[in-house]
C-alpha cells in the first residue's frame, strides 16, 4: 500500500474543514472499499481522514413519520434495527443480501453509498478505463464484461453500480443529507447517482469535499409487499448479476401503486417510473408483470458476456412482483423461489 | 499480490508512526505504527500472533477475521491506527485455563477442517456469529458463515461443529 498522512477529525465542522483543504485526502469509514482499492493501486489518496468516531450513528424516528439513519450506522446494526425490520424490511433484506456479516459490520451506511464499481478493468491498473485514468479507454466494451450494466451505459463506460442497500433505497425514496463548506443540502436518492455518460470518473453528484451525514427514509415504508431478489453467481457472498427490489401498495387485487429497482444492471439502481406508472390501477397477475418487465428492458443491451442478463433482468422482475403482490418475500438465507 | 509498500507520485513527508494501545486477548499492547499497517499484519509481524491468517487480504475470504470489541471483522481491511483503544480477540485468546472453547472443541469433535488454514478464521467468525444470537437454523448458519471460505471444502463438519457449540447436536 502506498504511503499517506492520517488524522482524526473531532467533529464534523473539522472533517468537512479537512478535506476541503486537501485535494488528495479521503475520508475512511469502515475502510471496506477504500483499503481494497487502495491496495490495488485503484485509489491513491495522500491523506485518509478517519471519520469513524464521529458521532454519526444515530437511527431515529422523524417528525413526518419516517427515519434518520447516520451516516456510520454499521450496515449489519441497520438491517437488524427492530424499526427498520419492523417498517422497511426491503431495506433490512437488501443489506443482508449485500457481502458478509464480517464485512456488514465494518461497512457504514455511507460509505456503501460511495463504493466504486467491481468492473474488473477498474480494478487493473495495467489496463485502460475511463473511469480510472479518464480518456483512457475503455476494456470492457469489447472485453470480459458479464459483470457489466445492460441499461443507461455510454460509449466512454459501461460499469454497475455494485451495491445492494442502494437498490433499496432507491425504492424506498430515501434522501441523502450532506455537510460541505457551503453548509448542509439534502440530495434526492434518484439524483445521488450518476449515468456514466462521458464523465464516468464521477460516480455520484457528491462533491468531493461534502461529507454524508444521514439517510433519511420516508415514512412509507411498503412493509406489507416487497421483496428483494439477488441472482448471482453462488448463493451468497458475491455480487449481483442482477437484482431486483420490489414493493407493491395493493387494494384487493388491483395495483394501487407500484415501485421498482433493479441493481448489477445499470451505473445507478435502475428505476423506470413510467413503467411504473403502467402498472397502477392493473390486476396484480402475471400477464402485468409481464408486460412491465417486458417494457422496462425494451432499451436494455448487452455488450458479448452479459447478453444473459437481459433475459434475466426480464424473469427476475416478473418474480420480482409476483412474490411482492403475495407478500412471500425471498428469504435471505435459503433463498428459496417462492 | 502486489508489493506492500511504494512512494506515492509526489513525494509527501513521511508521517510519523502513531503510538496506539490495544488490548488483545486481554493483554494490552503499545505499539508504535505507521497508519497503513493493518489489523492483521499487526498482529501477525508486530505482535507475532500468527493464528489469524492472511488469505487474500482483501476481504474475500474470512482467514483473518477476529473479534475486535466482540464483533467479528476482517482485520485485513482495518488499519490497526482506526482501532486505537479496542479489545481484540484472536483464536489465541479462545481458550480459558487451558480449557478450550466450546466452538474450537466442537470443531475438533466434528473434524471440522483439512488443512486448517481457514480455521482460526472459521472458529472467530462461529463465536462472533453465536454471540450476535441471529443464526438458528442450518441455512441461517451457512448464509451468516458465508464470510469464511474453505477451500478444503469442510462446510458440512463446520455447520455441525458450531450446531454443537450452540447446544443443538
Ligand atoms: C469481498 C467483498 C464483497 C462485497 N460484497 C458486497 C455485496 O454483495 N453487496 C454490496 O452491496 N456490497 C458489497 N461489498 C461492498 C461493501 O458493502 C462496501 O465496501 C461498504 O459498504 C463500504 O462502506 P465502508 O464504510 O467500508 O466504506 P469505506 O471503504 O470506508 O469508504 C468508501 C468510500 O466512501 C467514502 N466515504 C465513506 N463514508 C463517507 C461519508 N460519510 N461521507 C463522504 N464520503 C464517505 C470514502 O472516502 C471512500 O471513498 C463487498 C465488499 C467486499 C470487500
Ligand atoms: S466499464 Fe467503466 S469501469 Fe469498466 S473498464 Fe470501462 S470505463 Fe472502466
Ligand atoms: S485475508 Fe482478510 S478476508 Fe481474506
Ligand atoms: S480446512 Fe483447508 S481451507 Fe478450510
Amino acid at each position: 500500500m502506498i504511503n499517506f498522512q492520517y488524522s482524526r477529525p473531532g467533529d464534523i465542522a473539522d472533517a468537512v474543514r479537512q478535506i476541503a483543504a486537501d485535494p488528495r485526502a479521503k475520508f475512511i469509514a469502515g475502510g471496506t472499499n477504500i483499503l481494497d482499492l487502495m491496495k490495488y493501486d485503484v485509489e491513491r489518496p495522500a491523506h485518509l481522514i478517519d471519520i469513524s468516531r464521529l458521532p454519526l450513528t444515530g437511527v431515529e424516528e422523524t417528525a413526518s413519520g419516517g427515519m434518520r439513519i447516520g451516516a456510520l450506522v454499521p450496515n449489519s446494526d441497520l438491517s437488524y434495527h427492530p424499526l427498520i425490520e419492523a417498517r422497511y424490511p426491503i431495506l433490512a433484506s437488501a443489506i443482508r443480501a449485500g457481502a458478509s456479516q464480517q464485512l456488514r459490520n465494518m461497512a457504514s451506511t455511507g460509505g456503501n453509498l460511495l463504493q466504486r464499481t467491481r468492473c474488473l478493468y477498474f480494478y487493473d491498473v495495467a489496463t485502460p478505463c475511463n473511469k480510472r485514468a479518464p480518456g483512457s479507454g475503455c476494456s470492457a466494451i469489447d472485453g470480459i464484461n458479464r459483470q457489466n450494466a445492460i441499461l443507461g451505459t455510454s460509449d466512454a463506460c459501461i460499469a454497475t453500480h455494485p451495491s445492494d442497500m442502494c437498490v433499496a433505497l432507491a425504492v424506498l425514496e430515501a434522501k441523502v443529507h450532506v455537510a460541505g463548506p457551503a453548509g448542509e443540502r439534502v440530495i434526492a436518492f434518484e439524483d445521488f447517482h450518476r449515468l456514466p455518460g462521458k464523465t464516468p470518473e464521477r460516480d455520484t453528484n457528491l462533491a468531493p469535499n461534502e461529507i454524508i451525514t444521514a439517510i433519511e427514509l420516508p415514512a412509507r415504508g411498503f412493509a406489507k409487499n416487497y421483496t428483494y431478489i439477488k441472482i448471482r453467481d453462488r448463493h451468497s457472498y458475491a455480487f449481483a448479476l442482477v437484482s431486483v427490489a420490489a414493493a407493491l401498495e395493493l387494494e384487493g387485487k388491483t395495483i394501487k401503486e407500484a415501485r421498482l429497482a433493479l441493481g448489477g444492471v445499470a451505473h445507478k439502481p435502475w428505476r423506470n417510473k413510467e413503467v411504473e406508472a403502467t402498472l397502477n390501477g392493473q390486476p396484480a397477475t402475471r400477464e402485468s408483470f409481464r408486460s412491465a418487465a417486458d417494457a422496462l428492458l425494451r432499451d436494455a443491451k448487452g455488450f458479448g458476456h452479459n447478453d444473459f442478463k437481459v433475459e434475466l433482468a426480464r424473469r427476475a422482475v416478473v418474480r420480482a412482483l409476483t412474490q411482492a403482490a403475495q407478500g412471500t418475500p425471498q428469504s435471505q438465507s435459503n433463498k428459496k423461489i417462492v | 499480490m502486489p508489493p506492500t509498500s511504494r512512494t506515492p507520485e509526489t513525494e509527501i513527508s513521511l508521517p510519523d508512526k502513531i503510538p496506539i494501545t490495544l488490548t488483545v486477548n486481554g493483554r494490552e499492547a503499545r505499539l508504535k505504527l505507521s497508519p497503513w499497517v493493518s489489523l492483521l499484519d499487526t498482529l501477525r509481524d508486530h505482535l507475532n500472533l500468527t493464528g489469524t491468517k492472511k488469505g487474500c487480504d482483501h476481504g474475500q475470504c474470512g482467514a483473518c477475521t477476529v473479534l475486535v470489541d466482540g464483533r467479528r471483522i476482517n482485520s485485513c481491511l482495518t488499519l490497526a491506527v482506526m482501532k486505537d483503544g479496542a479489545k481484540v480477540t484472536t483464536v489465541e485468546g479462545l481458550a480459558k485455563d487451558g480449557v478450550l472453547h466450546p466452538v474450537q472443541q466442537a470443531f475438533i469433535d466434528h473434524d471440522a477442517f483439512q488443512c486448517g488454514y481457514c480455521t482460526s478464521g472459521q472458529i472467530c467468525s462461529a463465536v462472533g456469529l453465536i454471540a450476535e444470537g441471529k443464526a438458528q437454523s442450518a441455512d441461517e448458519i451457512r448464509e451468516l458463515m458465508s464470510g469464511n471460505i474453505c477451500r478444503c471444502g469442510a462446510y458440512p463438519n463446520i455447520l455441525a461443529a458450531i450446531q454443537q457449540a450452540m447446544g443443538g447436536a
